[in-house]
């Protein structure tokens, strides 16, 4: 230990009495280590959000839906708008599966403005479900309160509002009680909803909630654009018993089949999305830019490396006397190949300790100025360590190897 | 190693040199044997392989062929880990050209003997303090080489070889870079380290510097001269 201790105080002279060259030679190493904590972090911290909002959609439920969410590339759209829609009947249907709890129809139509005197929302959505929409979508309501079965069955013009579109068009009132014109239909606001965040940066929260019959009489079928018709029509948001998702997936499936009346050699002309094909669709379109990242870090921490050695190169040839005397007085090769993998490796770890520096502040100021959130996890600073660590032994291997292998009677000649 | 009055032995050693192509025999079977507190000129023209022997004397190359004992061991086919031991303990060396780290103290200079020799810091300071005030650098411990003169580096060479208290001390041309003044101060030191009891062999091709030693070997063409 002592060793290593000495090994290492000597090291720091060398790089006292050359400050400008060893910081130059470390230049590669902190450029390679920044680019990586930055870019790391970066991707972490998008990880993180996108996986965080994904899982706000709700980690356990199957919608099942006339369309995928993730498009294959080759699908036909005549072929797919020809599938049948679903039903609010298949929901009932549904829910009597034994691996589902509950399944309710979930109609989301969006419209251009919803104004209340003076204030206007754009763009919210109006949602067509029934009295257990909230505890489906774990999203309870948290003024007022929430539909009742009559509300649904009497096809009432209530209405629960997104905490969004609540504190925009009633910034000052409590909206509960008030009535809301909702293309031509007045609504009745009964409830506010809970304030959910957004998702991939939009709001969650800037919609109302009526029951499906309702939202059928406002936007009868034949009134549906092409464009809410190819978008629209119900979504059947499935809750399966805990643990029994796939079994859910499973039955529902075929049911559906039966249902729809498909035959063995049929495809299925529905489709069922879970969360999980969002993380897989976003893990896919990252993981390229993550190789590539990967790919731009090594060659710079090669370069960084390549620096390293050179200048290891050239501190040993100018210092052949120093280790021809240190051999003199007692130094084998072993004790001189380690104090030049010392230095090498001191000199990559000082690189690599300021590029973690410099790389957190960047990630932390691209945090500040950019709407990109930065996630600095414990694993990236040891990367940036272990990597600086295994570029100083693997590029001061070979200068060191030199150093040792210097004849002392050589060495101590050379002037 | 024991203590014994003889402390090193070579027999009929042998050292082949291969430049390029060409083989060149430095020693061609040279017998010699250094005793307790012997004080020992080697002389000889250059090629004579007077440089070659003291350096396998001293442990810092192997022989060709031909068997080299210290203190009693072996040591002809010695690993370099092994050598390096001998040379860190038992040998002291004192070179033409000081040999000096530049940018180390000349405490940290005298010192460095006992940084391969695992001392602990405190007493390695003390010892190289120590040694440095015997021989009159008391005020020049924490002096880098470009600040002293050559007589004082060589001074400070020369604590650095009794630092680990060395069986043995070799030294090449230790005057050579020196005037007539310095250099008797120099031998001045030699002859009473001798008088103290340590054992020195000195390379030199100067005849008043040989005459400072009580025994004076002659080599010519790899082999000893008949005196």
């Amino acid at each position: 230990m002592r060793d290593i201790a000495e090994r290492i105080t000597l090291s720091f002279q060398t790089f006292k009495t050359h400050r400008m060259r060893s910081f130059l030679t470390t230049l590669g190493i902190i450029i390679g280590v920044t680019t990586v904590i930055a870019i790391l972090s970066l991707i972490e911290g998008l990880n993180r959000s996108v996986a965080e909002q994904v899982r706000s959609i709700g980690s356990d439920l199957i919608f099942l839906q006339k369309y995928t969410w993730v498009s294959t590339g080759h699908s036909d759209l005549e072929k797919l708008a020809a599938r049948p829609d679903l039903t609010p009947d298949d929901a009932d249907a549904l829910t009597a599966l034994p691996s589902v709890e509950i399944a309710i129809p979930d109609a989301d139509t969006r419209v251009t403005t919803l104004k209340y005197r003076d204030n206007e929302v754009t763009n919210p959505t109006v949602v067509g479900s029934d009295e257990n929409y909230s505890y489906v979508n774990n999203h309870f309501v948290e003024s007022g309160r929430d539909f009742s079965r009559d509300d649904v069955l009497h096809r009432r013009k209530v209405g629960i509002v997104g905490s969004y579109l609540a504190t925009n068009l009633f910034p000052d009132e409590s909206p509960v009680g008030k009535e809301l014109m909702v293309e031509g239909h007045r609504i009745r606001i009964i409830g506010v909803f809970r304030e959910k965040g957004s998702f991939l940066g939009q709001s969650m929260d800037n919609f109302i909630l009526i029951p499906y019959p309702t939202h059928e009489k406002i936007f009868p079928r034949s009134t549906r654009s092409i464009y809410s018709r190819v978008y629209g029509g119900y979504s059947i948001d499935i809750k399966p018993v805990e643990g029994k998702i796939e079994q859910a997936k499973d039955e529902v499936t075929e049911l559906m089949r039966r249902r729809h009346g498909l035959g063995f050699d049929e495809e299925n002309d529905f489709e069922l999305n879970t969360q999980q094909v969002l993380m897989d669709l976003y893990a896919n379109i990252t993981r390229v830019g993550f190789v590539a990242i990967v790919a731009i870090a090594g060659i710079s921490l090669v370069v960084g490396g390549i620096g390293i050695m050179n200048i290891m190169l050239v501190s040993v040839a100018e210092r052949t006397r120093e280790i021809g005397i240190r051999k003199a007085v007692g130094a084998s090769n072993q004790t001189i190949l380690f104090q030049f993998l010392t230095e090498s490796v001191i000199l990559a770890l000082i690189g690599g300790i300021i590029g973690i520096g410099i790389g957190l502040v960047l990630a932390e100021i691209i945090s500040v100025v950019s709407p990109l959130k930065a996630a600095v996890s414990f694993w990236m600073v040891l990367l940036g360590f272990g990597f600086s660590a295994s570029v100083g032994i693997f590029f001061g291997i070979y200068p060191a190897r030199r150093a040792a292998s210097l004849n002392p009677i050589e060495a101590l000649r050379y002037e | 190693m024991k203590e014994n009055s003889v402390i090193c032995r070579a027999v009929d050693i042998r050292k082949i040199y291969t430049r390029g192509k060409v083989a060149v025999e430095a020693l061609r079977g040279v017998t010699v044997q250094i005793q307790r507190n012997d004080y020992i000129s080697i002389m000889g023209p250059s090629g004579s392989g007077k440089s070659t022997l003291v350096h396998i004397l001293s442990c810092l190359d192997s022989p060709t062929s031909g068997k080299y004992y210290f203190e009693d061991t072996l040591v002809s086919q010695y690993t370099d880990l092994e050598l390096a031991k001998i040379r860190n303990k038992y040998v002291g060396f004192v070179f033409q050209n000081f040999s000096l780290l530049p940018r180390s103290t000349a405490l940290d200079n005298v010192a460095l003997p006992l940084v391969y020799g695992g001392v602990r810091k405190k007493e390695k300071i003390a010892k190289a303090a120590d040694i440095l005030r015997k021989i009159g650098l008391g005020d020049r411990m924490h002096h880098r080489p470009n600040e002293m003169s050559g007589g004082e580096c060589q001074r400070v060479a020369i604590a650095r070889a009794l630092v680990n208290d060395p069986r043995i001390i070799f030294a090449d041309e230790p005057t050579g870079n020196l005037d007539s003044v310095t250099g008797s101060e120099i031998m001045g030191i030699f002859d009473k380290l001798v008088e103290e009891g340590n054992t020195i062999v000195l390379v030199t091709h100067d005849a008043n510097v040989a005459a400072h030693a009580k025994k004076i070997v002659k080599l010519k063409d790899g082999r000893i001269e008949d005196a």
